[in-house]
């Protein structure tokens, strides 16, 4: 059966790194290769994974250690083991680490694939969703980032075997880390791993109280257009849109924005679309699946006391 | 200081795409625009040679087809010296691989100290260029950087991704990619369109590079467009809006 290799990183499991492994594990073995400062949490994880082997990287401080370190070796064990396929999370860290493994390893990659089956042919939703392609490396490894929310996770018990790796002589020298804060870690999920998010437009003139508290009461991620940024209302890590993140969570809930091409390039692929509004002709409701033509404060607050 | 400031050319944002029989974007349907997050790099590059010191330059380069030529003189219209235009039918259908070969060879050719890169493309979003140059050059990585600043030979950036904010400094040279909140970038000025008319732009063939035509290692199996969507439902607010919504999401199990 073909080797496929996936990346953990961090402290913990994350949902993209639990779908790497479901993914990996229809085209073949699974080996989870784990980059962490402390690799305990993830390596007990893979055991709930279809994780056939681990390799555990030592001999690198994650933390102070640039991404080349680790798309080094990356490559080196790539290179060594030969396999199918490497998967990685479609984030920019991981885009890059992928990227660069592609180079040492002269190998084809396509990125933000949504679906990959066990011929690892990967499926990609192009041009803000107007379009599915299907493709296929064709030339050494498969590496393939993958977006996350894109499959079910389904815990099974493994019983990994373990391996560790000496990486000590691959740490990148070019660049030093002088200062590191990771995103907060609030208690309202990222835009990145939240199953809904609620966003916010022009039509809220900044005003993101009743955002915030519904998207709470339903656990969401709050996410918004890019006037609202540019108005200084809201910070930049949480736009939405082709300069900004691309999410697809399984709903959206766009307020009083009014659905530009720009925007919707950012959340097309959203499984359930919910808009409100009150231009009834705003473009969002061509692809809203539920379209609410409103003000909406007023809609929320219903909402919230509907919810309470 | 000498920076190259590599940049793209790519379908209008507000465009419909299409794809064509071949499997790759129908470019000839639509308007093509300088890719709008390089233009962030070029603003970086010219506030960082602002007080132009003696020898101070900084060239654009841009693999693509003839009509590329449109987004290097916006380039230079903004007040890039000079261009290098990459330009060979064997180009047609690269992907990244062959794209940041072609870069890094060009790259190599001039004697620069800093090379500037967009943090995407807006056709292929795929953000793999600035990385995968780096890698070839062995120059160090600075990518998706808020703030610049170079003291001596040492560059220092601010990367800002969805993982946090890091700061980091290397060696010069390096390869730098910005995010879209670095700079404003400048309106080319009319006297800046009308000196961009006779700026040099140097057209090179793979062959120029020492390069040799290559195979693109992914290849597109199918492409469909996306089936309309079956029109949802659409409300008025009747005051029971909000309690519709909760419903609605209800019914999805969504919450
Ligand atoms: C190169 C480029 C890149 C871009 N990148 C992005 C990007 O990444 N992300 C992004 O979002 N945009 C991006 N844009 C901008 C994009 O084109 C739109 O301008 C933007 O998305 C509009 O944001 P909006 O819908 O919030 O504002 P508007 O278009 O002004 O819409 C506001 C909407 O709110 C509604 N409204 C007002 N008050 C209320 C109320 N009380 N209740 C209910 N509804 C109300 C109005 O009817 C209107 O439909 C980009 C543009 C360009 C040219
Ligand atoms: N054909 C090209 N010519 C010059 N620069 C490019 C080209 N393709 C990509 N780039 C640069 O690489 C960045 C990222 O592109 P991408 O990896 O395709 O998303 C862009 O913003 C440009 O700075």
């Amino acid at each position: 059966m073909s080797q496929i290799f996936i990346l953990l990183e961090g402290d913990e499991l994350s949902s993209a790194g639990a779908e790497l492994a479901i993914f990996g594990s229809r085209a073949g073995s699974v080996t989870a290769v784990i980059c962490s400062n402390n690799p305990e949490a993830l390596v007990a994880s893979a055991a709930t994974l279809p994780v056939e082997r681990v390799i555990v990287l030592t001999g690198i401080d994650f933390a102070k250690s640039s991404l080349r370190s680790v798309s080094s070796v990356l490559a080196e064990l790539v290179k060594r083991d030969s396999p199918a396929a490497l998967l990685v999370a479609s984030s920019a860290r991981g885009k890059e680490i992928a990227a660069r493994v592609a180079v040492r390893t002269e190998s084809g990659i396509v990125t933000d694939a949504i679906d990959v089956n066990a011929a690892l042919e990967a499926t990609q939703s192009i041009f803000g969703g107007s379009y599915t392609v299907s493709s296929r490396v064709t030339h050494g490894t498969s590496i393939v980032t993958m977006r996350s929310h894109c499959v079910e996770v389904t815990t099974t018990t493994s019983s990994p075997a373990v391996e560790y790796f000496d990486g000590a002589g691959y740490v990148d020298t070019q660049v030093t880390i002088t200062s590191s804060e990771p995103a907060q870690k609030s208690a309202r999920p990222s835009l990145a791993e939240a199953s809904i998010v609620v966003s916010g437009g022009r039509g809220t003139d900044g005003k993101f109280e009743l955002i915030e508290e519904f998207a709470d009461l339903i656990g969401a991620a709050v996410g918004a257009s890019r006037p609202v940024i540019d108005s200084g209302w809201y910070p930049h890590a949480y736009q939405v849109g082709q300069t900004g993140k691309t999410v697809s969570p399984q709903c959206y809930i766009a307020c009083g924005i009014s659905g530009a091409i720009q925007h919707k390039a950012g959340m097309q692929t959203a499984k359930t679309i919910i808009a409100i509004n009150k231009d009834p002709e705003a473009p969002f409701f061509e692809i809203a699946d539920f379209g609410i033509v409103g003000d909406l404060f007023t809609v929320l607050q219903s909402a919230i006391a509907a919810l309470k | 200081m000498k920076i190259a400031v590599l940049i793209k050319q790519v379908p209008d944002s507000w465009a419909e795409k299409k794809m064509g029989s071949d499997g790759l974007l129908d470019r000839a349907g639509v308007d093509a625009v300088l890719n709008d997050n390089d233009e962030y790099a070029i603003e970086t590059a010219l506030q960082l040679v602002e007080a132009r010191a003696a020898g101070d330059t900084v060239t654009a380069i841009s693999m693509g087809p003839e009509r590329t030529t449109d987004a290097i003189r916006k380039a230079l219209s903004m007040g890039v010296d000079g261009a290098v235009h990459i330009c060979d039918d064997a180009l047609a259908g690269s992907d990244a691989l062959a794209t940041s070969k072609v870069l890094a060879a060009a790259i190599s050719q001039g004697e620069f100290d800093l090379v500037l890169c967009g943090m995407e493309a807006t056709d292929s979003r795929m953000g793999v260029i600035p990385a995968m140059v780096s890698e070839r050059l062995d120059w160090p990585q600075l990518t998706f950087a808020s703030e610049v600043v170079i003291q001596d030979s040492t560059i220092h950036i601010t990367r800002s991704t969805e993982s946090g904010v890091d700061r980091m400094n290397a060696q010069l040279p390096a390869v730098v990619s910005v995010v879209e909140k670095i700079f404003e970038p400048r309106y080319p000025s009319f006297k800046g369109i009308m000196a961009a008319k006779k700026k040099e732009i140097a057209m090179k063939s793979l062959s120029d590079l020492g390069l040799t035509p290559m195979d693109a290692w992914t290849k597109v199996l199918t492409s469909t467009p996306k089936p309309p969507k079956a029109a949802g439902v659409k409300i008025v607010d009747d005051g029971s809006g909000g309690e519709k919504l909760v419903a609605f999401l209800k019914e999805r199990k969504l919450i």
